[in-house]
């Protein structure tokens, strides 16, 4: 329950971590995805339902400050972490590869979906300038991120799984 | 057997995939429903303004010193030492021109910088702070302090530093979201002022990073419009009040069709290190009717 709740209360505050601080900070004139960021990481964490539901939160909360419309943004991440969902079966939490990868897969769907449904509808065509100039520092910034943000969610996993399993044992012994 | 259905003895819980259906279903009735009306507008921005928008304004501070180190890092010291200067500067005339009289901001900054009509130093202005920035990097808006409860509206113009900065397009009761010029999609009627000739600038994502717009369907056969002209918005405009600075004139060509130019605009706000904005509480008189 306690996890739950710091779920939900990680979402305003990883939003406002990236309206407040990182667009103050650019790195090629880019700040990350901290939104697609969380929903890859609680998709690998703990399952396909907590990646969408996290996912839909996240991206509604963009849509509603910045957004044309509610749901676009909603529908991009809860699909991305959903999928994302799907991966947590086979990772192992140590190994950091599997989530980079994934991540950097994810960062570039939701870039690749943004651009389609916002700017080739309108006509915007050169997809090399906006694959260069705003997909990949996006990718490479929320790589770097996630390096620093990575070992910390999971030592916070490792906490409450070890807390769990301490209360299970606490049961068998009784 | 439906997984849906509750056995006996089991906690209910519903299968990812339909929650996924679900919610793939409520993102497309939202997206429906909020393309063309706002219907949701006034509860939800109302419930993010009380849960988000406080806890921004400390956020947003701790990001601007932890820009302010960065650009420490970055720059050399002797530049930045004058920059810094600078800014505090500004930032003390600015804050000092708010406190003191709105008219008296733009009789030293505005009419310096421009040469404009009467009724542009008329219009009634109200300071605001800019708290937190677009969370993505495909548009450029942002999120003012003031909203509804202050006597804001939607539409109505931005402006900062003398320049047109955008229009608010999305508001709650005690925040805004401004829209700049220089984002993707946005137009804005223009005029040039040494020869009244009026063109339509654009923002385009591709010249962001060099602080110009595009403009176009400037109709110039004799060649008047050269760079450095002033470019204001025009009276023909039905979101954009007329007279507010938009920048000069940075390059000219013609068109394929030989009948219209087109080119670039350098704005005139520095859009990086925008922090005070004023906003502009008289609307543009229009009857669509």
């Amino acid at each position: 329950m306690i996890q739950r709740i710091l779920i939900a209360i990680s979402i305003p505050f990883f939003f406002l971590l990236q309206t407040g601080v990182f667009t103050y900070l650019k790195l090629g004139n880019c700040i990350p995805n901290l939104m697609v960021l969380i929903a890859c990481i609680y998709g690998f964490f703990y399952g396909e339902k907590f990646g969408c539901v996290v996912g839909f939160f996240c991206g509604l909360l963009m849509d509603i400050f910045f957004g044309n419309m509610l749901g676009l943004n909603a529908l991009i991440i809860m699909l991305i972490g959903y999928i994302n969902g799907g991966f947590s079966e086979l990772f192992y939490a140590e190994d950091i590869r599997l989530p980079m990868i994934l991540l950097t897969l994810s960062d570039a769907t939701y870039g690749l979906m943004y651009y389609i449904s916002t700017f080739l509808m309108r006509g915007r065509l050169s997809i090399g300038f906006y694959m260069t100039k705003v997909i990949l520092p996006e990718i490479f910034y929320t790589i770097l991120v996630s390096l620093v943000i990575y070992p910390i969610f999971l030592a916070i996993d490792t906490l409450f799984r070890n807390l769990k399993l301490r209360k299970e044992l606490e049961k068998q012994d009784v | 057997m439906s997984p849906v259905v509750k056995s006996k003895g089991e906690r209910f819980t519903l299968p990812s995939k339909y929650l996924l259906l679900i919610l793939t279903f409520i993102c497309i009735i939202l997206m429906v429903l909020t393309y063309g009306t706002s219907i949701f507008d006034v509860p939800v921005n109302s419930a993010v303004g009380t849960v988000i928008v406080p806890f921004e304004k400390g956020i947003s501070r701790a990001g601007e010193w932890l820009r302010n180190r960065k650009d420490e890092l970055t720059s050399v010291r002797s530049l930045l030492e004058e920059n810094q200067r600078l800014r505090d500067q500004i930032d003390s005339l600015t804050e000092e021109n708010l406190i003191l009289t709105q008219e008296r901001y733009e009789l030293t900054d505005m009419q310096a910088l421009l040469g404009l009509s009467e009724t542009y130093y008329s219009y009634n202005k109200v300071g605001a702070r800019v708290i937190f920035k677009d969370a993505g990097n495909w548009y450029s808006s942002f999120i003012i302090d003031k909203g509804t409860d202050d006597g804001l509206a939607v539409d109505m113009n931005v402006i900062a530093g003398g320049g047109l900065v955008g229009r608010i397009t999305k508001i709650g009761p005690n925040w805004a979201r401004v829209t700049s010029i220089i984002s993707d999609g946005v137009n804005v009627s223009g005029q040039v002022v040494s020869s009244d000739l009026t063109l339509m600038v654009s923002g385009d994502l591709k010249l962001v990073d060099r602080g110009l717009l595009n403009f176009s369907l400037l109709s110039d056969p004799e060649g008047l419009v050269v760079k450095g002209d002033k470019v204001v918005t025009s009276n023909i405009s039905d979101k954009y009040l007329p007279g507010l600075l938009i920048g000069y004139i940075d390059t000219v060509q013609n068109d394929a069709n030989n009948l219209t130019k087109s080119g670039t605009i350098s704005v005139a706000t520095d859009f990086d290190h925008l922090s005070v904005v004023l906003v502009i509480t008289d609307l543009k008189d229009y009857d669509y009717e």
